[in-house]
């Protein structure tokens, strides 16, 4: 029988963890210790058999890949509620891996500036960490990363290293602080209280080397590119990393189509000179 | 190109010949109208429909097929589903053929769909050129579909009492020596056809008020353009403009399971970007939310996404969309008020 390119691979689930209150960290093991062999920025379609199929950016780096992949996945709609309600040992229907991923060739040798916002640190943590493999290859690494709450920030151990490491600068801002909500010290990240566009303000850069990468809610893209054009980075020297509905991830269902441009073949990394003729696209 | 006789007698020994080792698909009437069915009683083929409800695509991309079977559970198993059989495709007009050999690139370039491809590999097409307009909806003329010079095994031309046929391909040419008693064409008869095709045009009128080459630009220049808000007063967005163009072959994926949950099938079925949720995330953000942007979409996808991406316009100006729209949107004028207002 032909050999079908929407038949799902079966991974087994080997740990959970739960991030926030509606974030979860899944580690997956292929079958045959098979190796997913993707680049950062890049996502998978995760089938909950019964439930359907979703489209998730992986958020592992493959520099630590270990023969598994990691998704973080909040809990929105079908397909993720059931997932989260899954537990190690079970199985989840993998394709892919699907799509462009970030330039990392074009950004050796270069600054870079890491903009995510909220779970946009996803599909930004796998290439950030693989910058931080390689940090030799690259010059400055800033990341200004913004969540709604405290609370809602993604991988705190990890964003803890980032702040502490010399060699990266890593500011981080809440929008506002939870409510009754008592920190242990150790959680007690360094917060700025503001939108993450407060951030661009008390960083410096050399705009012509700065490759600069962003990811967030839709309303978050415009006011973010603002700032980093602002900065004076060139519009080509920007990236944004793309959301939309997709049922194939193989250019054929329309989903994702943004004017004339699939974001499951063509993205979902888009360069911003690129794609801001594309009115659709924010 | 070999020609062969058919006289119109011979039309239902051969129908009946290929039911047994085919489902034959064609034209048969379906109350006031016409529709691609399985034939059941040759006497019942129409090969002088006019148009049909639904174009021939649903032969190759079914409105719902299988893609795969599974079980649920600890230790879950999933099975690929093809579903093909062997399929004499019969009467497609040449609007619908050109419509076809673009849905193949869809289909086949970058990632095959084993699905589709299935399909059209198992189904041989005997094509049917039009010689008069179905009716005053259809501009094929003006969208350089009259003819088709490619994707039939088969190709008829009514000479009246028989139909001219044109082989194009060694499977069509083996079809018709197993199952048909045709002779080959006099010299009166290869004349006979070629002036019913050169003198056929005068008949069908030019509707599009411009060339349909200027449509990909024409469109480029569009995007803001006035007339999708009056199309956002007029739709009602309920999705029958895609189901019935020839070329429209965006889906839906959805998992259907059994009352036990123990199993259950995944199941591929047409959707529509007039749709309302056709663009939304689950998180509630709705890249298309307007239908003035929803109808923007598919006269973009008709007359210049799919042309940029295939080579080939994506209107193939069958009219089935101008006919079923219960608001009477036409592509066809919406093409041409473009056009008068930005050249």
């Amino acid at each position: 029988m032909a050999t079908s390119i929407y038949r799902p691979e079966l991974a087994q689930l080997t740990d959970v963890q739960q991030m926030t209150a509606t974030e979860k960290l899944f580690h997956i093991d292929l079958p045959n210790g098979g190796d997913l062999g993707h680049d950062p920025g890049q996502f998978v379609m995760l089938s909950v058999l019964g439930v359907g199929e979703a489209p998730i950016s992986i958020t592992s780096s493959p520099s630590r890949s270990n023969g598994n992949f990691e998704l973080c996945v909040r809990q929105v709609g079908d397909v993720t509620g059931a997932l989260h309600a899954m537990q190690p040992g079970d199985k989840v229907g993998i394709r892919g891996p699907f799509g462009n991923g970030f330039p990392i060739d074009r950004m050796r040798g270069k600054d870079v500036l890491f903009a995510p916002g909220g779970l946009g640190l996803a599909p930004l943590r796998s290439l950030i960490n693989q910058v931080l493999d390689e940090r030799d290859e690259f010059e400055r690494v800033i990341i200004l990363y913004g969540a709604k709450r405290r609370s809602e920030l993604l991988f705190r151990d990890e964003l803890n290293e980032w702040v502490e490491r010399d060699d990266v600068e890593c500011l981080l801002t809440v929008d506002c602080e939870d409510e009754g909500e008592e920190w242990q010290p150790e959680q007690q990240l360094e917060c700025n209280i503001g939108v993450i566009t407060t951030l661009f303000p008390q960083i410096d850069i050399d705009a012509k080397n700065t490759i600069a990468i962003t990811c967030g809610p839709p309303i978050m893209y415009r006011f973010v590119l603002m700032e980093m054009l602002d900065k004076g980075i060139p519009e080509s020297n920007i990236y944004l990393s793309l959301e939309r509905r997709m049922k194939c991830g193989v250019g054929k269902c329309g989903h994702c189509q943004i004017n004339s441009l699939y974001c499951c073949q063509e993205g979902p990394v888009f360069n911003y000179a690129d794609i801001k003729g594309f009115e659709e696209a924010l | 190109m070999t020609l062969k006789i058919l006289d119109k007698e011979a039309v239902a020994p051969l129908v009946e010949a290929l039911m047994v080792d085919y489902r034959v698909v064609g034209p048969q009437a379906k109350g006031p109208k016409f529709a691609f069915d399985p034939i059941t009683d040759p006497a019942r083929l129409r090969l002088d429909y006019d148009t049909t409800i639904l174009p021939p695509k649903k032969v190759f991309q079914p409105q719902r097929e299988r893609l795969a079977t599974f079980t649920m559970g600890e230790d879950p198993e999933v099975e690929t589903v093809i579903e093909v059989e062997p399929t004499v495709l019969l009467g497609m007009h040449t609007c619908d053929l050109h419509a076809l050999n673009l849905l193949d690139k869809a289909f086949a370039e970058d990632y095959p769909d084993a699905h589709y491809l299935s399909r059209r590999e198992q189904t041989l097409i005997v094509s049917l050129e039009c010689l008069e307009p179905c009716d005053d909806e259809s501009f094929c003329r003006s969208m350089e579909t009259l003819t088709v010079e490619e994707g039939f095994d088969l190709h008829l031309t009514d000479l009246g009492d028989a139909y001219a046929v044109e082989i194009g391909t060694a499977a069509g040419e083996e079809l018709l020596a197993d199952y048909g008693d045709a002779r080959d064409a006099s010299e009166a008869e290869r004349s006979q056809k070629n002036e019913l095709r050169a003198s056929k045009v005068k008949h069908f009128a030019d509707r599009l008020n411009f060339g349909s080459g200027e449509l990909p630009p024409l469109l480029g220049d569009a995007f803001d353009h006035s007339y999708w808000e009056e199309l956002e007063e007029r739709c009602f967005a309920c999705g029958s403009c895609t189901n019935v163009c020839p070329t429209c072959y965006c889906f839906n994926v959805v998992d259907e399971v059994n009352l036990a949950l123990t199993e259950g099938e995944r199941i591929r079925h047409w959707d529509s970007c007039q749709l309302a949720e056709f663009a939304r995330v689950a998180g509630g953000e709705n890249f298309r939310e307007d239908r003035g942007a929803r109808q923007r979409h598919r006269f973009m996808r008709k007359g210049k996404y799919l042309y940029e991406k295939f080579d080939a316009l994506g209107c193939v100006g069958c009219g089935r969309c101008i006919r079923t729209c219960p608001a009477s949107i036409s592509i066809l004028k919406g093409f041409n008020t473009i056009h008068a207002s930005l050249r």
